[in-house]
């Protein structure tokens, strides 16, 4: 995709081809320190999308394709330019065995889907279509037609998420979500 | 309404009776006795609210940090919502750090934000001290609520504080309302025992640990360090305990603390406080019978020279089996190990020697003290006598910014935090993670060496 276009718009029901990692991806992998420490604006961010896997993942991904890895995905930084920079490069959601704490609160707040299915393992070939749905919680493989649930959160990180992250929430609501739960 | 002084004062005693209860009740963990007492819901409703493991709970915060690779986007998340004034400014601090003084244009600019940014609200600013290294100096207290936009955020634990990382919007609205929504972790208590071996340190125990857990082995879990006896806590000193509290974080720990005990109290006596967060000093020791998810034992005597990587964290060696891989950088120094501790055993084992011709070695103090320490004590000289460079201080060479970064296919081994894939420079470079000790041994070799000979 061309970096001007506007990031994936997050919708209850997305559809993505599937990009399949393993174990910790961490987030110096999703975007090195010396990138993201170098510009504040998110399309550039995307540039550097997964560059510690492949300098030009961003170039080789179509909009709405869906990361999926193993344990532990995100681990090491705290830094938000990771899911942002997956997020503005057109990826739709992140499914993973389990997520990193400070990642997973980072994809809800920023706007990207981050399903945690432990079972997704060995469920998902590279290039699988993928549907998911963030109103259900739930992926399914439309290959195998398989559907698996994800963990469940807070009722205010899913409405969060559905706004498409904390600055779009408090800029209709004019209130952070967790103060009405 | 106007408050009046005896109203204020019988609410302070209030609260101050209901951390008391908090703070004796033995059957709560440290995390659970923090987040119990900063609950907002305790405030709110004027009775304590206890608030257990699992349990979704907002929380007054008493500082909240970014520094100058996560405040910038704090900072924009902020205009974007249209936030422009602070709820407190004295609890807001902002540290320019990672790549302090600027290494290019690109940071110079973002720099200026952060400094526009300060003045125009008037909040707390760093810089050219790591943000961790400097809270400990001068801001953390026991039972300080602690939230900055950098995962190793945790170090604060080493004084009783609830520090934990996340990410730089929450941070924005920390600073826009002084709370947060936290889940209050389970813990695992770790209990330590025996004396280290000659050669082994603080960072050896860590990153022992964290090649038997994993690197997600603590993932949303809260560490508790405790000591079986004062024979073994006397080892602990604060130094080595900001160490492991800091390193905890690369097996996913949310907090990692340590019982506030006589190590701790002096600590704070030497070093005061420059914030008003001394009212109300307080102890917290976690209950004797809380619920801990799991128990660990470490045995001091048995653990020997350990060096982590390439790429991950969790890839432990004892240093024997590494001994002999040719370095072309030694690093020694970040928030994780560049304390004057660290610089002295380090010091003390390069004065009179030379640092390998094929290898280059750079030392980088945590912050502006431990700079002058080092000054003060001779240090610096003995590094620059023996060859090596000594920077200022500065996340720099840890991230791979500058003042230290890789080039293609070259070897480093490091006492900074990680050794991820192009963590310090290209994506072929390879870092391995030790001890000061064990960098500065091999410094001298131009090899992974083991520090015990030089001792």
């Amino acid at each position: 995709m061309t970096m001007n276009d506007q990031p994936t718009i997050i919708t209850s029901i997305s559809k993505g081809r599937a990009w399949v990692f393993g174990d910790n991806i961490n987030t110096d992998i999703i975007i090195p320190f010396r990138f993201k420490s170098r510009t504040n604006d998110p399309y550039e961010m995307a540039k550097y999308a997964m560059y510690g896997f492949d300098p030009d993942f961003h170039k080789k991904i179509s909009k709405g394709d869906i990361v999926i890895a193993g344990r532990n995905f995100g681990g090491g930084s705290s830094r938000e330019q990771a899911p942002v920079a997956l997020k503005y490069a057109g990826i739709s959601a992140v499914i993973a065995e389990s997520f990193a704490r400070i990642f997973y609160r980072n994809a809800f707040t920023i706007g990207l889907p981050a399903l945690e299915i432990p079972e997704i393992k060995g469920k998902v070939n590279q290039g699988d279509e993928i549907k998911i749905d963030i109103t259900k919680f739930t992926a399914e493989n439309i290959r195998t037609k398989e559907t698996f649930h994800a963990r469940k959160v807070p009722e205010f990180m899913r409405q969060m998420l559905l706004e498409g992250g904390l600055v779009e929430y408090y800029k209709k609501y004019k209130q952070f979500p967790w103060i009405q739960s | 309404m106007q408050t009046t002084s005896s109203s204020l004062q019988q609410q302070e005693k209030q609260d101050v009776s209901h951390s008391k209860n908090i703070l004796d009740n033995k059957s709560l963990t440290f995390a659970e006795k923090v987040i119990s007492i900063k609950n907002v819901e305790t405030r709110n409703k004027k009775s304590q609210i206890i608030s257990m493991a699992g349990d979704i709970v907002i929380v007054d915060v008493d500082l909240a940090m970014a520094q100058d690779s996560t405040g910038p986007l704090a900072i924009r998340s902020l205009n974007e919502m249209g936030i422009d004034k602070l709820h407190d400014p004295s609890k807001a601090l902002l540290v320019i750090d990672h790549t302090f003084p600027a290494a290019d244009e690109k940071v110079a600019n973002l720099h200026a934000l952060i400094r526009d940014f300060v003045s125009k609200h008037n909040c707390m600013k760093i810089e050219g001290s790591i943000s961790h290294q400097h809270i400990l100096e001068y801001l953390a207290t026991p039972g300080m609520m602690i939230l900055g936009a950098d995962s190793h955020t945790c170090q604060a634990g080493c004084v009783s504080a609830f520090a934990t990382g996340i990410g730089s919007t929450e941070i924005a609205a920390v600073w826009a309302t002084g709370q947060l929504w936290l889940r209050v972790p389970e813990t695992i208590k770790i209990n330590l025992s025996g004396t280290f071996n000659k050669g082994v340190f603080a960072r050896d125990l860590i990153l022992d640990y964290i090649g038997k857990v994993g690197e997600d082995g603590a993932n949303y879990k809260a560490l508790e360090w405790k000591f079986s006896n004062d024979y073994v806590k006397r080892q602990f000193s604060m130094d080595s305990r900001a160490c492991i509290s800091n390193a905890s974080m690369e097996c996913g720990a949310k907090i990692s603390v340590f019982p506030t005990d006589e190590i701790t109290t002096k600590y704070l006596d030497e070093n005061p406080r420059i914030n008003n967060n001394m009212e109300g000093k307080i102890e917290i020791q976690p209950g004797n019978s809380a619920k801990y998810k799991d128990e660990f034992e470490i045995e001091c005597d048995k653990i020997e020279p350990q060096v982590s990587g390439p790429d991950n964290i969790d890839k432990v060696h004892s240093i024997g089996e590494l001994a002999n891989v040719e370095i072309d950088q030694a690093f020694i120094g970040s928030s994780t190990n560049g304390r004057i501790e660290d610089l002295e055993i380090a010091a003390h084992m390069l004065k009179g020697r030379k640092v390998h011709k094929n290898t280059r070695c750079v030392v980088t103090p945590a912050s502006v003290k431990v700079y002058e320490d080092a000054i003060r004590r001779g240090y610096v000289e003995i590094y620059l006598e023996a060859g090596a460079v000594f920077t200022n201080a500065t996340c720099g060479a840890c991230v791979g910014t500058h003042l230290g970064a890789l080039g293609e296919n070259e070897i480093c081994i490091s006492s900074s935090s990680r050794n991820f894939v192009g963590r310090m420079g290209a994506l072929s470079s390879k870092v391995y993670l030790a001890s000061p000790a064990t960098v500065a041994a091999s410094a001298i070799e131009g090899k992974i060496a083991d520090p015990r000979r030089y001792l």
